[in-house]
């Protein structure tokens, strides 16, 4: 069975799910941030849009939200995000979009994992950063956000495993990443039970250490009160 | 360093709730001064109105000669100190107390030896690189307190400064804070509840109610000539005791004793009219042995030891109940008929509305 398994690059195929997941990760992290200031701000407006985006896209298949990005806005709106000229330009557009897709997804569950970090943070905390003179902006820097942060640290271990495993959506725009690769080898080959074991077995690889890593970060970064 | 002015201050909550209601007061420069009162009467509304935490509905608030009514807490120079002390915890106890002096743009190496300085001042110098977490209440509010001292500010708030600590260190925090505010003479307000803490260590007391002040004083004036029936329940470790009297002609009657002699009751008969009156004194500055002029015959219901005391509870003939302490050892039998006697001198007369009708000073 494993020359079956060599005939295909499956390490490029992983390579390809680590490389969605980490850039989306990113994007994630920073808009769902954003978000998540936003839902806390003491501006009425601001607290509506973030709980508009999170209510809108928590509740839109993910599926729907790739498509929709490349199809919808990659294509109609001809928003091309890498040289069109160049060679790979179709493969890596896509490869872009499911990106950005992904991020926006999975910017509404970190924003909802930070809120819940914020809510470990006590009123007072925010009382007595402006009692002693701290802006806005410096007390959700130096004094709410590094503790929400901690407060957040299992739950945004929970998002990025998610994130993980829902690169294989990406596959419904054409990249190439792991589980579309499964699908082609299930197809070609015979030994089908035994190649899923393999792709679940990556996942396993690619995800049980993320999940230890925040359980132990939670433990050690917990802010003791 | 800075007197409080406070004139005509009201704060409204949303959902028409007046907390304070047309507040003045002055709080001397140096001074410590209490706001005491029942829970929800709007002691911690005044002092977070006064660190800018809330915004004033109604009238004006000064500092020293500067009107602060409108200004951010952090344009106040005021340092509050809160009841759960709202230390960062993701910062230790030299971080805690140098962060407000970073905020004022104070140079790193002088904010270290202003922290240190003041943790050495408190006793925290072998606590300086501690979190918050890992510290005892007690240590805690030592932080709180420093972090507020760093910034020598016009004026110390501290809500409820003692409810966070058990029992015994309590009283310890007690003559701690009360040497500290001397040590500083920083103008200090603090909030409590509790009146035995406010007798121990305040230099004035405003007892508060609905959102007003009811009396203004030193300890031994609210202790001794509460201004108003309100003040006169609500301070007293037990309650004082309150008959129902008349003035008739300017002559007081209490229950069966009629015409009862005006020096004896301290009383020096301001004019006033004729009619309902309360007769108050409490349970501390009271006798069973019938010796006074002005004795009330009852017998002995209950007695309950306080520790180095005894409160005897007795029921006079007309129904009224009447409680003394008395030394320990020294107290009647249940049972037995006995003379309360309050000391002369000691006795308070409120009217009809419960206001104080004896004359403020000059006890007989
Ligand atoms: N944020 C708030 N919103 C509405 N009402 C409040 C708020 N804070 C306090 N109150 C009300 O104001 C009154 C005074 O409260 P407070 O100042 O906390 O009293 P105290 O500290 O004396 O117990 C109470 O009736 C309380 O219910
Ligand atoms: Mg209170």
């Amino acid at each position: 069975m494993f020359d079956v398994l060599e005939k295909y690059d499956i390490l490029a195929a992983f390579w390809m799910t680590i490389k969605l997941t980490f850039f989306s990760a990113i994007g994630a992290l920073v808009i769902g941030t954003v978000l998540a200031i936003m839902r806390v701000s003491p501006v009425a407006v601001l607290r509506r849009l973030g709980a508009f985006y999170v209510n809108v896209v928590r509740n839109t298949p993910l599926t729907l939200i790739v498509f929709f990005s490349l199809a919808g806005v990659g294509i109609v709106l001809q928003i091309n995000l890498v040289d069109p000229n160049s060679a790979t330009s179709l493969r890596d557009n896509a490869i872009r979009w499911a990106m950005v897709a992904l991020a926006v997804y999975h910017a509404a569950f970190v924003c909802e994992a930070l809120r819940s970090g914020f809510n470990t943070v006590p009123l007072g905390q925010a009382e007595a950063a402006r009692s002693i003179g701290l802006t806005f902006g410096q007390s959700l820097r130096e004094v709410i956000l590094p503790q929400a942060f901690r407060g957040a640290i299992a739950p945004l271990g929970s998002v990025l495993i998610a994130l993980t495993k829902n690169t294989t959506v990406a596959s419904v725009i054409g990249v190439a990443e792991a589980s579309a690769l499964m699908k082609v080898i299930i197809e070609n080959e015979t030994a089908s039970v035994a190649v899923f074991l393999v792709f679940a077995l990556g996942f396993v690889i690619l995800t049980l250490p993320v999940g230890l890593l925040f359980t132990s970060l939670s433990r050690r970064l917990a802010v003791k009160r | 360093m800075a007197s409080i002015r406070i004139d005509g201050l009201t704060k409204v909550y949303p959902g028409d709730v007046t907390a304070i209601d047309g507040l003045d007061v002055t709080v001397e420069d140096g001074s410590f001064f209490a706001l005491l009162g029942p829970s929800g009467c709007g002691k911690t509304t005044l002092l977070r109105t006064i660190a800018g935490l809330e915004e004033a509905s109604g009238g004006s608030i000064s500092i020293g000669d500067r009107d602060v009514t409108r200004l951010a807490p952090g344009d106040r120079n005021v340092a509050m100190v809160f009841q759960d002390y709202a230390l960062f915890p993701h910062m230790t106890v030299t971080d805690n107390i140098a962060y407000p002096l970073r905020i004022k743009k104070v140079g790193r190496s002088e904010r270290a030896a202003k922290a240190a300085e003041t943790g050495e001042g408190l006793g925290l110098s072998a606590l300086m690189a501690r979190r918050p977490g890992e510290l005892s209440g007690g240590q805690q509010q030592r932080v709180a307190l420093a972090r507020a001292m760093a910034c020598q500010p016009d004026v110390f708030l501290l809500d409820e400064p003692l409810s966070n600590l058990d029992a015994r260190l309590r009283l310890e925090a007690r003559t701690f804070l009360k040497r500290l505010q001397k040590d500083l003479g920083v103008t200090t307000v603090f909030v409590t509840h509790d009146q035995s803490e406010a007798l121990a260590m305040a230099d004035q007391i405003a007892v508060m109610e609905a959102g007003r002040i009811r009396q203004l004083g030193t300890p031994s004036e609210i202790f001794r000539r509460p201004a108003n029936t309100f003040v006169a329940n609500f301070i007293g470790s037990t309650p004082m005791n309150m008959l129902p009297g008349k003035l008739v002609g300017g002559v007081l009657q209490v229950g069966a004793l009629e015409g009862v002699d005006a020096v004896a009751a301290g009383w020096a008969g301001r004019e006033a009219p004729d009619g309902e009156v309360t007769v108050a004194f409490r349970p501390e500055y009271a006798r069973v042995d019938g010796k006074g002029p002005l004795v009330f015959e009852g017998t002995v219901e209950t007695t309950e030891s306080l520790g180095a005391s005894v409160l005897v509870t007795a029921r006079t003939d007309d129904g009224q109940r009447v409680q003394v302490v008395v030394p320990e050892g020294e107290e009647p039998e249940v049972g037995a008929v006995v003379g309360v006697a309050p000391a002369s001198g000691r006795v308070l007369v409120y009217d009809a509305e419960g206001e104080l009708l004896s004359p403020s000073s000059s006890v007989p």
